[in-house]
């Protein structure tokens, strides 16, 4: 273990965890935002439009990330779509997460009870309301757990963009075996690094679903 | 004359091959309370959700206070009414659910509250009050920050009539409000009920509450396979119908009573 190049490296290594962090939240925001759009989109009464949103779904679940990636950054420039290696790589973790985000919230939509809904619709409350402040938070609530998982998988996928020439972690840590012949040390760092991620962002987790479902068995807060 | 504030002509609905509702007329007039009775199946749920158009009927009217629900007849025909106008209308018809339906995700307070915020538009403070004295009247004023899941069943369906009765509707419906109760919590629910019946609220109840709808009912009418077979004061239907089916229905809850 040479600690000594590990120093050497270190301002590399720390800003190669910073770009994974950007990739990884960024990734997870678009992921997000696209899986809730392409959720509801699904739940339109249009055949096209549910069956072309399945089939990107089923095509991204179906093939691995890493070709999808490689397609994206090496294949957009046929079609103008120039996009610098971050940007790829960004875009790239949004797409493939919005399929499994949009099955998540899929589930969850389906999972609240009709009964809730056909409260909100016997008082009078308006459509958008009823999304807003009745259905979503309740399907969120539910998939909390399943969205967290996605997070840390999604974390842990952002190593494949090392091959795209995303100057994240594991390209660092690449970058770094190979000048100093130190590949153990990389690799051992390299788990440190992602170990303190996951951590961070399971416990993120943990918290938010502590605080959400508090309300379920639990009294409010005094205001 | 009393004024109507339901009248149910010549409904009949179908699922699919299933005809659910058969020609059925029934009418409420304002400040009376009349229970709908009959086996499971026979179609009472169906009726009293066509009421505030939760369920869509396919032929006959339903006039709520003299205009008809879900429907305009246009010279042309019949065609939806526009949802914004059905949203108008329904805010005037409370409903209590035999699953009481709160949202889970708000307190008893909330739960009353954000219909008023919503759909009545009050400031939060207004609707805060408000809500606090409906809950107060159906005895639930400590309960105001619990959440549902931290409730009883009885307590729960209390709030979900506060939820209804803090709309200040003009007639209210229950589907079989004490149905997923414990024997014991079924008490409280009544009680709250038959206050509001004291009190002069319309309402159009689906029960297997017997004794209840005896004592509290003005009128009662017995579904049966989609049609009403017998409709009248309790005392004709309980003990003087000719009706055999009425008679047979009725005569197991006589019998459970007679011990």
């Amino acid at each position: 273990m040479s600690f000594e190049v590990l120093w050497r490296y270190a301002p590399a290594l720390v800003g190669g965890f910073g770009v994974t962090v950007l990739c990884w939240s960024l990734g997870a925001v678009i992921g997000l935002t696209f899986g809730l759009a392409i959720a509801l989109l699904g739940r339109l009464e249009l055949a096209p439009l549910r069956w072309l949103l399945r089939a990107c779904v089923e095509t991204i679940r179906g093939t691995p990330f890493l070709v999808q990636l490689f397609l994206l950054y090496a294949g957009g420039p046929f079609i103008g779509l120039k996009l610098s290696a971050t940007a790829a790589g960004i875009l790239g973790l949004g797409a493939y997460s919005s399929a499994y985000f949009s099955e998540i919230f899929r589930a969850g939509f389906a999972s609240v009870p009709e009964g809730q809904s056909e409260a909100a619709i016997s008082v009078g409350m308006r459509p958008v309301d009823i999304f807003w402040r009745i259905r979503l938070p309740i399907a969120l609530v539910a998939t909390l757990p399943a969205i967290v998982n996605m997070l840390v998988i999604l974390s842990k996928e952002t190593v494949v963009l090392s091959i795209i020439t995303v100057p994240e972690l594991m390209y660092q840590m690449q970058t770094m075996a190979a000048e100093t012949f130190t590949a153990f040390d990389a690799i051992f760092a390299m788990a440190i690094f992602y170990w303190l991620l996951v951590e961070a962002v399971s416990r993120l987790g943990r918290r938010l679903e502590a605080r959400l479902t508090a309300f379920m068995s639990g009294e409010a807060r005094p205001a | 004359m009393s004024e109507m504030m339901i009248e149910i002509r010549g409904v009949c609905k179908s699922f699919g091959r299933l005809q659910v509702l058969r020609d059925v007329d029934l009418t409420v007039e304002r400040s009376q309370v009349v229970c709908l009775i009959g086996p499971s199946g026979s179609g009472k749920s169906t009726l009293l959700r066509c009421v505030n158009f939760l369920e869509t009927y396919d032929s006959g009217e339903i006039l709520i206070g003299g205009k008809l629900i879900g429907y305009r007849d246009d010279p042309g025909g019949r065609r939806p009414m526009a949802s914004g106008e059905l949203r108008g209308m329904r805010r005037e018809i409370g409903m209590v659910f035999q699953h009481f339906n709160l949202w889970p995700h708000m307190s008893a307070l909330q739960n009353v509250a954000e219909p008023l915020l919503r759909v009545r538009g009050l400031t939060a403070s207004a609707a805060d009050e408000r809500a606090r004295a409906v809950l107060k009247r159906v005895g639930l004023a400590d309960k105001a920050a619990s959440y549902p899941g931290r409730l009883s069943g009885g307590q729960q369906q209390r709030v979900a009539i506060a939820r209804a009765l803090a709309m200040q509707p003009r007639l209210m419906l229950f589907d079989e409000p004490t149905s997923a109760l414990d024997p014991e919590l079924v008490g409280e629910v009544l009680e709250v009920m038959r206050s509001l019946a004291a009190e002069g609220m319309t309402m159009l109840i689906v029960t297997h509450e017997m004794g209840f709808a005896a004592h509290v009912a003005d009128r009662i009418a017995f579904i049966d396979a989609g049609r009403i077979i017998e409709k009248g004061p309790p005392r004709q239907v309980f003990h003087e119908s000719a009706e055999p089916r009425v008679r047979q229905f009725l005569q197991t809850y006589h019998d459970r009573n007679s011990f």
